[in-house]
This record gives structure tokens, C-alpha cells and sequence, in this order.
């Protein structure tokens, strides 16, 4: 297979982290929530409040695994034009003024086989994304778009779950790239958060399986949940409670009130300070 | 694309395929259980003792076999063909639902699983599968569109009488793709215990041929009843589609005997050129939704959009893949009726028959109303009556300036 290498931001951002001694603070929004410019301010600011790696949701009318914050984020995006061109677009524009921070989007399959597979991979690569969560998507239908994407050059990040065993997980790392999202809890975004212990258990287990990083989220709201994931893992993964930060941004028509971005950048500088105080990792 | 077809029945393969359509498209969390009820269907139907137990529960529990019945009075308005109608609106609680609910119901029980989740958009399927769980005690959660939750008012009180927590859904469009969600969601957080009935042919492997097996039931009666009051088979087949599974219930004992016409009827809602109805196939494009490829009803950008149909069972998105599959092949032919054409057939039948039919099949008499006169009077059509109209007066009436 001639596959294209991919972009190296993530071993690049992941050894940096380990010179470092510390875990990750991976964030997600949806692109476009609560609109194209806020949204864009926001990625724009990500990488100077901390964030070391960026997720950026592809909105879809029924993101069957998410939970309500996240699901209001899809639809408020889609509310206001958003669409997979200008995700990409955003992509494009976070590139020009930053070429390290990796960039994954996060989505559901059917806008982009919607969009044309291979039209969709070349110019994901192209406007400079990283590599791709896409949560209905499991390896047993790798060759829709986990195969074709490694071979454009982009990592294909699966979800590996506490239902996923040690007789299925061989099967879910066998073409993950870039690293491996562990979802800490059974459930959809959001909702309950797992205990220290259990992600601790959780993140021996893969390490077993993989020496991939391990990224884990679902859940995590507060600093202090950050820095003791990141301190089991090598990064903690913040969604639902950013996507909060900016839906408590809107007034009551839904209209975002001045001072939404710093709010939102405020919490992940938080949560940056957070994982910072994951250095000492056994 | 000339390549003759040997069988239309093999389907789906091992990935669950039908073609290009169906798959698997779940979250990982899902994905292990999935594969599990792939292996204990597969178990159950190697063990003989499953099937007894079903027939046992079809026959004295749902009231199988259903009738087949010549519409004399029918046959006679049009003029034309002979229809008959597999009355499957008599089985217990009203409705083909009941058939693919005590099949599930018993391999959740073979599992293990102690709690039951399902989404329902008419209310039928929730009706059906709240009085399975009543009928083997175990806890039920419905999930519902609010807005089928205030069209179908009848089916909330009857589910609640059974003892099933409805839970209302304002996700989304309120309706049934958006109750199908809430089920996913449920299900992820509860894989452990919960086993989800699925209303229709449709959902990841295995369900779209699970549901279809037990619906099967419906076409392989037709066979021997039509043998025996006609000596012959039917001419042409006809069923409305929601997601499918009365329909491919009654077509796919059916699908190799390619001298008979098998027509499904999508709803068409306001019209399949306005932005208001059903009509996934005649109206949208492949996508993948609910866990399978399938024909959706999408916009530009790949969001799903919301579907139109007076008829609750019927206002869905998508279909379930093997329809896609047959539709692509040829070897099914899919129209579709508005609703105004099923509010007609629906009076018509109620008149005329004595028979009042669900708003969903009304969907498939507007059709048989508008081809049978045209027929030869030899001509044997068989119809689908899958469902009652009890739960659906109340919608009629406001539809006709009716106050109740
Ligand atoms: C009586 C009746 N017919 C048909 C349907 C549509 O489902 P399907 O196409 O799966 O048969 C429903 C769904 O609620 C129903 O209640």
C-alpha cells in the first residue's frame, strides 16, 4: 500500500509531553458553536490557553452518542449554516497561524460519506487536520473510511470502551493511529464521570495492548478531574463542560453575549493549569 | 449489472450486507453486545425448542394464524382485481408489531437480559413490546417523540396500563428517528442488562433480518391460505412502509417467485415533490443512520431531515436496508400514497368493509384503490392489513373538521 505519512504532529506533540513530564489536555467544541466567527475565535485561542491538542465536532442533525450539551452544540452549528466544507475551512485558517498543535475531527459518518470519502480525506489532509474520531464507525467497517484515511496520510483514533475486552481489543487497536481515546464510562457524552481507580485500571489494561498514547475522557469537568486522569494517561479529554461553558455564553435568545470567547478560554486555561499538575507521573 | 439474480432470499451476508446497504454502524460501546445477540439468534435458530416456544406464544397468545380475507365489497367498488387482505390488525394489541416483539422478547430472555428499551413512533411497537415485557415481568422504557406522544394519546395510556415508563423526547424533530436516538443512548449507558427491541426491519446487523424473520411469519401464512382458498398464489403483493417490517414480513417468503409484483408504498406525506413527507426511496439518497447504509432523506451536507406523514408509524427517514437493496435490484417496486390518499382509503375501508384500518396500511389501500379497477377481474391481489385504526380516530377526526 503507498500510503502518504501522516502530518507527525501527534508523536511530535506527544513526545514534547513526555519530555515534559505531564498528560495532555485535549479539548473538544463543535466547529461552528454557537457560529462560524465565535467558534473560529475560540480554536484560535485554544492553543495559547493550553489546550495540547484540539478536537474539533463535525455537527450532525443525530449524534446518536452524545449527550444533551453536545447534541444543542450540533444543532445550534447547524442552526447557522455550518456544514463539512466549512469545517475544513476552519482547519484551514487555525493552519495559518499555528502548525503544531494536531487536530482531530470528531463526528458521525454520514456527512462525509455524504461528501464524497475520498474528496473528503484530500481535503481534510490538505487544510491540515491530523486525524479522525468517528464514533459509528467500528472496525468491522474499517474499509468505508479508517482504511482509505490511513492511507492519505490522516490517523484514524478509535474509541476503546469498558465494554471493549481483551479478547476484542486487539481488533479495535489494529489500525488506530495517532492514539487511542479511551472512553472512560458506558454511556454518551456528558453524563457520569468514571472514578480514579477504574481509569487507572482501565489505562494499565490498554498499555498492555498498545504503546500508543492513551487519551481519556468522557465526563471530566473540573481541574482536578483533569490532572488525575492525565496523570494515569497521557492526556485528559474535555468536551461536554467546554461545550457548557459556551451555551452558559448565550442569552436568552441564544445570541452570544460579549465575553464568551474569554470565558471559554478562562475554563481551559483551568484546566491547562490542571494537567500541568499532572508531572508526577508514576 | 446483467448478472441474473439466483435468489432474492440469501441475504444478508456475514457483515450483514444486503448489496451495499445495512452493516453494522455503531458506537464501540455497542459493539460487543451487538455481536452477542448476533450469536444468540444465530443459536436460537439452531435450537428447535425456540421456535416451539414462539408458535406456542403466536398461537394462543397473538392468535396466529391471522386470517386471510377475500374484501368482497372492495373487490366489488373497484371493479377489477380480486383483494384480498392478510389481517394482521387482528392479532393481539392491534397490529403486526406484536409478531417481532415475542420473537425478541424470548431471546432477550435466552440472554439473560433483564430490562427491555424500545422506541415507538404510532405507539403500536411500544403497545407491543409493553405488553411482552407485562407478559414475562420485566421493566420497560418506551421511548417517544413528543409529538407522536400527543398524536397517538390512546397507545401512551395504553403503555402506561401495562406497566411501561414512556419517556417523552424533544431531541431533534420529536418524532420517531429522534426517539430511536434516545433508545441508542439509552442502551450505551445500560449495555449490561438492557436489551433493546428494535420496532423495524432496521438498525445494525443482525436486526434487519431478525426483525424480518419474525415477521415472516405473515408472508408464509399468506402462502398456505392463498393455496388453499385459491389453489394458487397471488398475483401482486402490497404493503406500506415505515421502516419495513410488515412489509418485507409479508414479501420475503415471497421475493423467488418473480412472476408476482411486490409492491411497497412509501407515504408521500403533502407530496414527494413538497419538503413534507416519508418517502425515503422515492424522495432520498444512501446514507448511513441507525446503525445501517440505507436510503435517507438528507439534505446537501448530509443532515438528516426531518420526515411528514400524517401517519405516525410511518413518519421516518429512512427504511430499512434490505428494502434499499430490493428497491436498487428491481425486484420490488416502490410507490408512494399522500395523506389525503390514506385518509380516503382509510373511510373507504371503514365503509365499505367494516374494517377500520391503521393510517399506515391506509397508505397501501390508497394505492390498491388506485391500480385494482384496472386489473382483470382473475387478477389476486393480496394487501397487508397490518394494523387497527382504534389509535387513529383521533387524528382522522381533526383531520376531517371532526370534534370528538
Ligand atoms: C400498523 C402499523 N403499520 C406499519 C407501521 C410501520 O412500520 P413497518 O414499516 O416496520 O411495518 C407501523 C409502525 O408503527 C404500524 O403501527
Amino acid at each position: 500500500m503507498s500510503a502518504t505519512p501522516d502530518s507527525g504532529r501527534f508523536s511530535r506533540r506527544f513526545a514534547a509531553l513526555k519530555a515534559e513530564g505531564r498528560g495532555g489536555l485535549i479539548t473538544f467544541i463543535t466547529a461552528g458553536d454557537p457560529n462560524y466567527e465565535i467558534s473560529k475565535e475560540i480554536v484560535l485561542g485554544l492553543p495559547a490557553a493550553g489546550a495540547d491538542v484540539i478536537e474539533l465536532g463535525m455537527p450532525f442533525s443525530d449524534p446518536m452518542a452524545d449527550g444533551p450539551a453536545i447534541q444543542a452544540a450540533s444543532l445550534r452549528a447547524l442552526a447557522t449554516g455550518m456544514k463539512l466544507g466549512k469545517v475544513l475551512q476552519m482547519v484551514r485558517e487555525f493552519r495559518a497561524t499555528d502548525d503544531d498543535t494536531p487536530i482531530v475531527l470528531m463526528g458521525y459518518y454520514n456527512p462525509i460519506y455524504n461528501y464524497g470519502v475520498d474528496k473528503f480525506l484530500a481535503e481534510a489532509r490538505e487544510s491540515g487536520v491530523d486525524g479522525l474520531i468517528i464514533v459509528d464507525l467500528p472496525p468491522e467497517e474499517d474499509v468505508e473510511l479508517c482504511l482509505p484515511a490511513l492511507k492519505a496520510g490522516l490517523n484514524f483514533i478509535r474509541l476503546a470502551t469498558p465494554t471493549t475486552d481483551d479478547h476484542r481489543l486487539p481488533t479495535v487497536l489494529s489500525n488506530t493511529s495517532g492514539f487511542v481515546y479511551y472512553v472512560s464510562v458506558m454511556g454518551i457524552t456528558g453524563t457520569t464521570s468514571a472514578t480514579g481507580d477504574a481509569v487507572k485500571a482501565a489505562v494499565e489494561r490498554l498499555r498492555r495492548h498498545t504503546d500508543l498514547p492513551i487519551g481519556v475522557g468522557f465526563g471530566i469537568k473540573t481541574p482536578e478531574n483533569a490532572r488525575e486522569v492525565a496523570t494515569v494517561a497521557d492526556a485528559a479529554v474535555v468536551g461536554s463542560a467546554i461545550v457548557d461553558r459556551i451555551a452558559g455564553g448565550l442569552d436568552g435568545n441564544g445570541k452570544p453575549e460579549a465575553g464568551l470567547v474569554d470565558g471559554v478560554l478562562d475554563y481551559v486555561r483551568e484546566l491547562a493549569a490542571g494537567v500541568r499538575g499532572s508531572g508526577d507521573k508514576q | 449489472m446483467t448478472q441474473k439474480i439466483n435468489t432474492y432470499r440469501a441475504g444478508p451476508d456475514e457483515q450483514g450486507h444486503f448489496g451495499i446497504f445495512g452493516g453494522r454502524f455503531v458506537a464501540e460501546t455497542l459493539m460487543p453486545l451487538i455481536l452477542e445477540v448476533e450469536k444468540a439468534w444465530d443459536a436460537a435458530q439452531a435450537d428447535p425448542s425456540f421456535d416451539e416456544e414462539l408458535q406456542y406464544y403466536f398461537k394462543h397468545y397473538v392468535g396466529r394464524p391471522s386470517p386471510l380475507y377475500f374484501a368482497k365489497r372492495l373487490t366489488e367498488h373497484f371493479g377489477g382485481a380480486k383483494i384480498y387482505f392478510k389481517r394482521d390488525e387482528l392479532n393481539h394489541t392491534g397490529a403486526h408489531k406484536i409478531n417481532n416483539c415475542m420473537g425478541q422478547i424470548l431471546l432477550a430472555r435466552r440472554m439473560g437480559k433483564t430490562r427491555i428499551i424500545a422506541e415507538t413512533g404510532a405507539g403500536q411497537h411500544g403497545v407491543a413490546t409493553a405488553t411482552v415485557c407485562a407478559l414475562f415481568n420485566l421493566p420497560c422504557t418506551i421511548y417517544m417523540g413528543s409529538k407522536d406522544i400527543e398524536r397517538q394519546a390512546p397507545n401512551v395510556f395504553r403503555m402506561k396500563l401495562l406497566g411501561a415508563e414512556v419517556k417523552s423526547v424533544t431531541s431533534g424533530s420529536n418524532s420517531l428517528k429522534d426517539a430511536m436516538n434516545e433508545a441508542l443512548r439509552d442502551w450505551v449507558a445500560n449495555v449490561e442488562d438492557t436489551f433493546y427491541i428494535i420496532g423495524t426491519a432496521a438498525g445494525p446487523h443482525p436486526y434487519p433480518a431478525m426483525v424480518r424473520d419474525f415477521q415472516s411469519v405473515i408472508g408464509r401464512e399468506t402462502r398456505e391460505q392463498m393455496m388453499e382458498a385459491e389453489g394458487r398464489l397471488p398475483d401482486s403483493l402490497v404493503a406500506c412502509i415505515g421502516g419495513g417490517s410488515n412489509a418485507i414480513g409479508l414479501f420475503h417468503p415471497f421475493l423467488d417467485d418473480t412472476d408476482i409484483k411486490i409492491i411497497g408504498v412509501e407515504a408521500a406525506g403533502l407530496g414527494v415533490d413538497t419538503d413534507k413527507h416519508a418517502a425515503s426511496l422515492t424522495g432520498g439518497r444512501p446514507g448511513v443512520l441507525h446503525g445501517n447504509r440505507t436510503y435517507l432523506l438528507q439534505d446537501d451536507d448530509g443532515q438528516i431531515l426531518e420526515a411528514h406523514s400524517i401517519s405516525a408509524g410511518l413518519d421516518y427517514p429512512g427504511i430499512g436496508p434490505e428494502h434499499s437493496w430490493l428497491y436498487e435490484s428491481g425486484r420490488v417496486e416502490y410507490v408512494s400514497a399522500t395523506d389525503k390518499e390514506a385518509l380516503e382509503a382509510f373511510q373507504l375501508c371503514s365503509r365499505t368493509e367494516g374494517i377500520i384500518p391503521a393510517l399506515e396500511p391506509s397508505h397501501a389501500l390508497a394505492y390498491v384503490s388506485k391500480i385494482a379497477g384496472d386489473l382483470p377481474k382473475d387478477h389476486i391481489l393480496c394487501m397487508n392489513m397490518c394494523g387497527r385504526g382504534d389509535k387513529d380516530i383521533f387524528t382522522v377526526a381533526e383531520a376531517l373538521g371532526v370534534k370528538i
